[in-house]
């Protein structure tokens, strides 16, 4: 045996940094329409291959291709194009907000927005969300009121929160969507123990889990994928995989693991890795994983490829980890932008119907905003009183709470 | 009426449960077809099916977490951690979710769950399975805890647990499954069958929670207590002849502060016993509690009698294992002083 020599320590750094030229060159695009489409029943094993390649529809050129292709009318389309621009506006005025002082803070969700909008059109009322504090699309699609979001950011008296909760920390029941943690990776084991309670209630509703690609080194999601597996629990595990976790690039979550899909396999749960960023992909393969559910063949994890274009959160400064040119060199492009030429291209939208709507779009936005300001923001109007603040810690007030209420003087 | 063991009075209250309500489900690990490894649920999987009773995998994180997304849908989940020690993977569920879902969602989510946990010493159980971690749970908002210290408590508060609309930490003194214990360890210990409160009620009934009761009744001084050191107050009163008054507080949070105030202000000392470590211990919330309410009535400083402030050991359990020795000299001290 020969002396060994001294091991070191592997810290996988990410291809750019700040002042590099961004290279994603060893990042496989499948083509569009060319990743299969097998059936809802299929064994875990037989599609194995779904980890590793991309859900496709949209080409370079706004045409949907292949077997995930055709599943959505022009109708819906312009429906979802309309419910990502919302989002951004939103994103884009809440941001403004933040930094005028009138909220504490906020994370945007430019460049993902197809994935929370598309993934909402593909449930059904009455199926529960587990999300993370980016998939605001979930609430936009889902029809939730865009002041009672504003409400909840601002803290203000109508906020339905009561001003407990940071900014973006939504919950909305009726509209299936959990109330948020700051705690990551918790609600991805409680979707699954939601779907297990419908499959013992005999219900055919389902449940969504959602977590991004930092978080799932979390070990809540090694529970939440052994309890889907182990209970066949009807849930869609969602890895939204924007590349960047704050500062740490997702190789540092993904570990010598090729893709985040895979993580399925040691799971015996079936695979899809879809393009995050092509709004007709993310609804097909959702749908896809819907039926499945919802059907009792069990979870699947999805794994949206996309790419974190705006800072972590208004706290963050992304210039100071990667290059400022990153997001312009992101291959899969702009959801969007995508899914706006498929419609021109299948001749149902046009330049100038974009810049109208994309105008009432942020009508309705700042009228919105205008509504929720008139009730207070953080630093102004009216807050939801300290009294409150101790309601609904119990169902029923203890002893001690009442005095403590007493004591502060509410 | 029946005799039981309070592993007897456990499986009744959950198949009492069950019977009564079709959200009720359990899980834990081995709690299913085996019926537990201290039997508290042998049965119900044969009697209600595996969707309404089954075996978990070895995840407590995942078991609490999974629990959590059952009560958002709208089942009330009954779960066990095998040993209060090993709850810890589960803590961040029970903290950060759990405890604070009905507050952060200003009511839309609540969490009427039950997390049973066999918990304390005296058994050689070592440094894991002999903790008592209930202080780590009575310093979170939005949580309830619970420690019975006999069959007919069990049953009745495990019944109320699982009825509460809130999360209820439900600590099970191990010690205590198949007869009380006072500490002599060197002594035979009497079964549940022949002490007056194994006889328990086979109907549906709940007893309060936050709710304490006075185990025996003494001008002297008050002894605070939960689980099995009642039962070492009780023996270290009678050998000491100290009319002390024991008071088992059976819910620690919320704390029934009024009983315990009312029997302080009357006797003038208090004594706190409880096994776990001293340290910023559930005692010295009652200490602090018993000062503010009792100040001007107190003869004596509260003492608290407690384990040590070490990993609780092996070999040296007895030791360790605040027993009725270490009490009846802080009794007689407290009433020398």
């Amino acid at each position: 045996m020969t002396d060994p020599k001294p091991l070191s320590l592997r810290v996988p750094e990410p291809g750019c940094r700040p002042g590099g030229v961004p290279d994603f060159s060893d990042f496989v695009v499948p083509m569009a329409g060319e990743t299969r489409r097998p059936e809802i029943d299929t064994a875990p094993e037989d599609m194995r291959d779904m980890a590793f390649s991309i859900v496709r529809v949209l080409n370079r050129h706004g045409e949907a291709m292949g077997p995930w292709a055709g599943r959505l009318t022009p109708d819906e389309l312009r429906e979802g194009l309309r419910h990502m621009i919302t989002l951004r506006v939103f994103d884009e005025r809440m941001t403004n907000a933040q930094r005028q002082g009138k909220t504490s803070f906020y994370m945007q969700h430019l460049g993902e927005e197809a994935v929370s909008c598309a993934f909402r059109m593909a449930l059904e009322q009455g199926d529960m969300n587990f999300p993370t504090y980016r998939q605001a699309g979930l609430l936009i699609a889902g029809g939730y009121p865009l002041v009672d979001m504003m409400n909840q950011i601002y803290s203000n008296s109508a906020d339905p929160l009561k001003g407990r909760q940071l900014p973006i920390m939504y919950s909305a029941r009726d509209h299936g969507f959990f109330t948020i943690s700051g705690n990551l990776g918790t609600q991805y084991i409680q979707a699954v123990g939601w779907a297990m309670a419908s499959a013992i209630a005999g219900d055919t509703r389902i449940a969504a889990g959602w977590i991004g690609d930092g978080a799932t080194a979390e070990g809540d999601f090694h529970s939440a994928m052994v309890f889907a597996s182990t209970y066949n629990a009807p849930v869609i595990l969602n890895i939204v995989n924007n590349q960047w976790a704050i500062s740490t690039f997702q190789g540092m979550a993904r570990g010598a693991a090729v893709t985040f899909a895979e993580r399925g396999h040691g799971f015996g749960i079936p695979a899809i890795r879809v393009d995050g960023n092509d709004y007709l992909a993310v609804h097909a393969v959702a749908s896809w994983a819907a039926e499945r559910a919802r059907s009792g063949h069990g979870p699947t994890l999805i794994e949206h490829v996309t790419y974190r274009a705006g800072g972590h959160s208004t706290s963050d400064d992304p210039a100071a980890y990667r290059s400022k040119n990153e997001s312009a060199a992101w291959p899969l492009g702009d959801p969007i932008e995508r899914l706006k030429a498929h419609l021109i291209a299948i001749g149902e939208w046009s330049d100038e119907r974009h810049t109208q709507g994309t105008a009432e779009i942020a009508d309705r936005v700042r009228s919105a905003q205008r509504e929720a300001e008139a009730k207070g923001t953080l630093i102004d109007g009216s807050h939801p009183s300290p009294r409150s603040m101790f309601d609904d810690v119990y169902a029923e007030m203890p002893q001690h709470l009442v005095q403590q209420r007493q004591e502060g003087g509410y | 009426m029946a005799r039981m063991t309070m592993i007897e009075a456990i499986r009744n209250a959950h198949d009492l449960a069950m019977g009564t309500d079709d959200r009720v489900v359990v899980f834990g690990e081995d709690v299913g077809y085996f019926g537990g490894v201290f039997r508290c649920t042998a049965g119900l999987q044969k009697k209600y099916g595996a969707s309404r009773c089954f075996d978990a995998p070895i995840n407590e994180s995942g078991i609490v977490g999974a629990a959590i997304g059952m009560t958002a849908y709208g089942l009330k989940p009954v779960v066990e951690i095998q040993f209060a020690d090993y709850v810890y993977p589960a803590y961040d569920q029970i903290v950060s979710e759990a405890a604070r879902m009905r507050h952060r969602s200003a009511g839309q989510f609540t969490c009427p769950m039950v997390i049973r946990m066999p918990t304390g010493g005296g058994i050689f159980g070592g440094q894991t399975h002999s903790q008592s971690p209930e202080a780590l749970f009575t310093h979170v908002a939005g949580l309830k805890v619970v420690v019975p210290s006999n069959p007919r408590d069990a049953k009745g508060l495990l019944l109320a647990a699982i009825e509460d609309p809130d999360p209820v930490i439900f600590l099970e003194p191990k010690r205590l499954y198949n007869g009380p214990f006072n500490g002599h360890h060197d002594q035979p210990v009497a079964p549940w069958k022949s002490h007056p409160l194994g006889e328990v009620d086979e109907d549906y009934y709940t007893v309060p929670l936050g709710k304490a009761e006075i185990r025996r009744a003494g001008s002297a001084v008050t002894v605070l207590a939960y689980g099995t050191m009642v039962y070492v107050a009780e023996a270290a009163a009678e050998e000491a002849q100290i009319d002390a008054e024991i008071i088992d507080l059976r819910t620690l949070l919320p704390l029934d502060i009024d009983t315990v105030a009312a029997s302080v202000k009357k006797t003038g000392r208090c004594v706190i016993i409880h096994e776990a470590t001293r340290t910023s211990g559930f005692g010295a919330e009652l200490s602090a509690q018993v000062q503010e309410s009792c100040f001007y009535h107190l003869e004596v400083p509260i003492t608290r009698v407690t384990g040590w402030d070490t990993p609780y050991p092996h070999a040296q359990e007895w030791a360790y294992f605040p027993g009725p020795e270490r009490l009846k000299r802080a009794l007689l001290a407290v009433m020398e002083g």
